[in-house]
């Protein structure tokens, strides 16, 4: 027996139930949960029943097992006890006997049918008055943690939806012809179809459905920045609030995790043909994964001790538990992934000696490099980069300090500085530190802030102060140089710039201090630029990233392939993801010409590509001697 | 893995460690350093790589925070969690003439694979080392067997001057010699120092500078540093630095920012330390 979540009941409320002879309601109020037991008869055997909406009516509460193709013979009121089947309509499908129920809908009450047979979801609703019923279901929230609770513990926010809810929000999606949020996919999930899936409770198929274009829904359910994607664009929120499907793909995959019914997929003979992954975040984990489906050899190369790279190191455990990307990890050791951590390449091997070994390569290494605002007083001791402070946190879990050796900072008044999504982490990992007053500095308004509507909500509920239209421009700090304060000026918004937002000018003599124990910096990151030191010919671009080609993301260098925050600069994880697809496939495209073909090829190519290497190489055995 | 081949303590407090990883010992270049875990719960530490041999190569680690405790704690035969190398930039290394070498501490080591490089690059090397005492000196035959004139300065004056490098140092500059280049290597204070006394005289001087650090990639910026008021990454961008434009004062606040943490954990530590219980109960048998 499933416990009814509150929304869940709030939901029936709305959407009322009532007997076609008594019309009386069949709404379940907690109180009367008991008194408003159906019996339905199956040959003689009695059981319970409950009502539920439009899905399937005559849904049983089975105290009986019940069966494929079963048919209920009788089915009473609690009320009146008078039978709810009728001998006006027949199943349009099987052609059973059908129950008869009113629903209220658009202020309208409207006769209900639906097929007694046990398995058969035909239900006498015309699409239209489906779809107005559909309207009139509110979206469903995902049940949360206690705000007051939860500042004081790492465990995650969103507890996800119940299967209850979950079915109930699928049954909200209008199954469009066109879809949109499909286009607004960075990855083009088919959005409708698993949707479809999951109302029509065929959870392992709707998993298989986007596990076809998105490997991990468990961890973009949780960190895609879905308002600006597929559920801006979804016909509801036009009308009130778009369908949840960020909340869908995390239940599906949480769904399959819990109940472990996860497949192996078809993996292709091993065409001997070996693929080198640099970095293992969300760009290099799908080229792994794609590729290896495809019958590769993948090895994965990590700078640090733990594969993962940002949904390791920078996106904090009550966001994105660690739980899950193990999970993802193991599940790709067991597919015969080679993870090889603690190898920084561009030091431990060049690209050209990887070219030597591997048929191809991929770069996703990600926008490692904290960028600094260049302000008086940056290097003050307690001023730390988003990535320090996250990476203290997340990767060398300071906030469990002594038990874990790597120091956690602490303070009473922590500033962070910057608006986006990085910033709200460092934020609401700072509150869950015991700091008394944290404060997100930003210096534009309210309505340009970068972050995830979700996360700023989160924020705001954790006790956060924002301190808007506010720049930093001089950092304070006492004669051993401690921070103590940030200096800021006001800002107001003036015409808008290149990118559309309102560009922020400083207000004259408006200076104010904020004063602070911990200041952090969270202003985005550029490319690291190791490869770049260390792989002349490798070509970027004015921002520091890897100029590729579009359309296959091929560097300047033949057979190797960039991909995620190393191209854009700092993006999203969904977005790292498409790229990384674009690259599996192009790399699959290019690698499975006819051998006659690519073999005569690749050998001047991998030539050409070492060639400018051993040039530097050779000048530096001649000065700097081996040691 | 990533096995311990060799560890025992030199002298008091410095170990010395060898690790069994064929691509950092075919990959080190004098000047560059590893990061070191002993277990999934110790810091990522920095340790300047000295020697290497085969598929081994050899480090000094001294014995400060709860993180290198347990590594010298581990024996011969253990394994590391990880080890992260070759990083930083190599040294800068050239024919100058004549080149004045500094160490201290862990320096005394780290400076070695500096003054082989340089000697076989023709240069003439002058190496001084120091210690608080004459059996605090380690390495000194490796080190005068690649050095051309060697000098040992001990603060109670137990061996050699009285005094520190920069004593010897200053000794030396007023007795006449002429230098080239000079390279220090070893705590802050007598980096800074020396840099100092180089600094009127002109003479090209690097310091490898000893930051804090998390990743040691480049990605979080704990070890930067002001050199000619520019803020640099030592994990990248160094850890050499030129010695008479770092900002010295920053440079060791900074490096105290930890010294509260550091003693708490040193005191909570033998509760949770696996590797330490493992070395005391290896101990009492």
């Amino acid at each position: 027996m499933v416990d009814y979540d509150v929304k869940y009941l709030k939901f029936k409320t709305y959407l009322n139930t009532y007997c076609p002879h008594c019309r009386n309601s069949f709404n379940r109020k907690e109180k009367e949960m008991d008194k408003l037991k159906f019996i339905g008869v199956y040959k003689g055997e009695d059981f319970e029943l409950t009502i539920s909406a439009y899905l399937d009516v005559f849904e049983a509460q089975a105290s009986i097992p019940l069966k494929e193709g079963m048919i209920l013979e009788d089915c009473k009121c609690p009320h009146c006890k008078q039978s709810l089947v009728t001998s006006e309509k027949k199943c349009g499908e099987c052609g059973s006997a059908v129950g008869e129920v009113i629903i209220s809908a658009f202020s309208k009450l409207i006769p209900f049918f639906t097929c007694l047979k046990y398995g058969c979801e035909w239900h006498g609703l015309t699409k239209a008055d489906e779809r107005r019923i559909k309207l009139k279901i509110p979206r469903q929230e995902m049940p949360e943690q206690d705000q007051v609770l939860r500042i004081h513990n790492f465990n995650e926010v969103p507890y996800g939806l119940t299967t209850e809810l979950a079915l109930l929000e699928a049954g909200r999606c209008l199954q469009c012809k066109q879809p949109k949020c499909v286009e607004g996919c960075p990855v083009n999930i088919d959005i409708p179809e698993f949707i479809r899936l999951i109302a029509e409770e065929k959870i392992e198929d709707a998993v298989m459905k986007v596990k076809e274009t998105n490997l991990f829904p468990a961890i973009c359910g949780r960190v895609c920045p879905q308002e600006n994607q597929c559920e801006e664009l979804c016909i509801l929120g036009k009308r009130d609030y778009p369908v949840a499907i960020g909340h869908l793909e995390r239940f599906i995959a949480d769904y399959e995790r819990r109940m472990d019914f996860r497949k192996l997929p078809r993996i292709e003979a091993k065409n001997n043909k070996r693929i080198a992954v640099v970095g293992s975040g969300p760009a290099g984990l799908t080229v792994a994964a794609d590729l290896i489906q495809l019958g590769y050899s993948i090895t994965i190369y990590e700078a640090l001790h733990e594969p993962g790279g940002v949904l390791v190191y920078g996106i904090p455990e009550f966001r994105l538990p660690k739980s899950i990307v193990h999970y993802e990890i193991e599940f790709l050791k067991s597919l015969g992934c080679r993870i090889e951590t603690n190898h920084v390449i561009g030091y431990i091997y060049s690209i050209a000696e990887l070219l030597e070994n591997y048929d191809a390569v991929f770069l996703g290494v990600g926008a490692g490099l904290p960028r600094f605002m260049n302000i008086t007083g940056e290097n003050l001791c307690n001023v730390f980069s988003a990535n320090e402070y996250l990476t203290r946190m997340n990767l060398m879990k300071a906030y469990k300090f002594p038990e874990y050796d790597t120091p956690m900072p602490e303070g009473n008044d922590i500033v962070v500085i910057g608006g986006g999504n990085v910033a709200m982490d460092c934020a609401r990992n700072a509150k869950r530190t015991g700091a008394i007053n944290v404060t997100v500095v930003y210096r534009r308004s309210r309505k340009e802030l970068p972050a995830r509507n979700e996360e700023i909500r989160h924020a705001e509920e954790e006790g956060i102060h924002f301190k808007l239209l506010t720049n930093p421009v001089r950092f304070v700090g006492d004669d051993r140089n401690w921070l103590k304060g940030i200096e800021c000026v006001l800002m107001e918004l003036g015409e808008p710039d290149d990118s559309g937002r309102r560009r922020p000018i400083p207000i004259e003599n408006s200076n104010i201090t904020i004063p602070c124990d911990i200041a952090i910096v969270a202003i985005g990151n550029r490319p690291n630029p190791i490869l770049f030191n260390t792989t002349p010919n490798l070509q970027g671009n004015k921002w520091g990233c890897i100029e590729v080609n579009q359309e296959t993301m091929e560097t300047s260098i033949e057979y190797v392939y960039a991909g995620g925050d190393i191209v854009t600069g700092a993006a999203t994880v969904i977005s790292a993801m498409g790229q990384g697809r674009i690259a599996a496939n192009a790399m699959h495209k290019k690698l499975s010409r006819p051998a006659s073909k690519t073999k005569p090829k690749q050998k001047p190519e991998k030539a050409v590509a070492t060639t400018p290497k051993p040039k530097p190489k050779a000048k530096s055995t001649s000065t700097r001697k081996k040691i | 893995m990533y096995e311990i081949v060799e560890k025992y303590e030199e002298v008091p407090n410095v170990h010395r460690l060898v690790v069994r990883e064929p691509n950092i010992a075919a990959k080190a270049q004098p000047g560059q350093f590893a990061i070191l875990m002993a277990d999934e719960q110790s810091e990522r530490v920095p340790i300047s790589i000295v020697d290497t041999k085969d598929d081994t190569f050899t480090m000094f680690i001294l014995e400060l925070g709860i993180s290198s405790a347990k590594i010298v704690n581990m024996k011969e035969g253990d394994t590391l969690e990880a080890v992260t190398g070759p990083l930083g930039m190599p040294a800068d290394l050239g024919k100058y003439g004549r080149v004045v070498l500094g160490g201290g501490c862990y320096g005394i080591g780290a400076i070695y694979p500096l003054a082989r490089a340089l000697k076989e690059l023709g240069n003439e090397v002058v190496t001084i080392i120091e210690a608080r005492s004459d059996y605090l000196l380690y390495f000194q035959e490796e080190l005068k067997a690649v050095s051309d004139e060697f000098f040992v300065a001990t603060s109670d004056g137990t061996e050699g001057t009285n005094g520190h490098v920069q004593d010897v140092l200053v000794k030396l500059i007023r007795d006449g010699e002429r230098f080239d280049h000079a390279k220090f290597i070893g705590c802050t204070y007598m980096m800074m120092n020396c840099s100092h006394i180089t600094s009127p005289y002109r003479i090209p001087t690097k310091v490898a500078l000893n930051t804090i650090m998390l990743d040691g990639t480049g990605m979080c910026g704990c070890c930067r540093v002001s050199v000619e008021g520019e803020t640099k990454f030592a994990c990248v961008d160094g850890p050499e630095f030129d010695g008479h434009h770092v900002d010295w004062d920053e440079l060791m606040k900074r490096k105290s920012s930890y010294l509260m943490e550091e003693m708490l954990a040193y005191q909570t530590a033998p509760h949770t330390c696996k590797a330490l219980e493992k070395a005391y109960s290896g101990d009492s048998k």
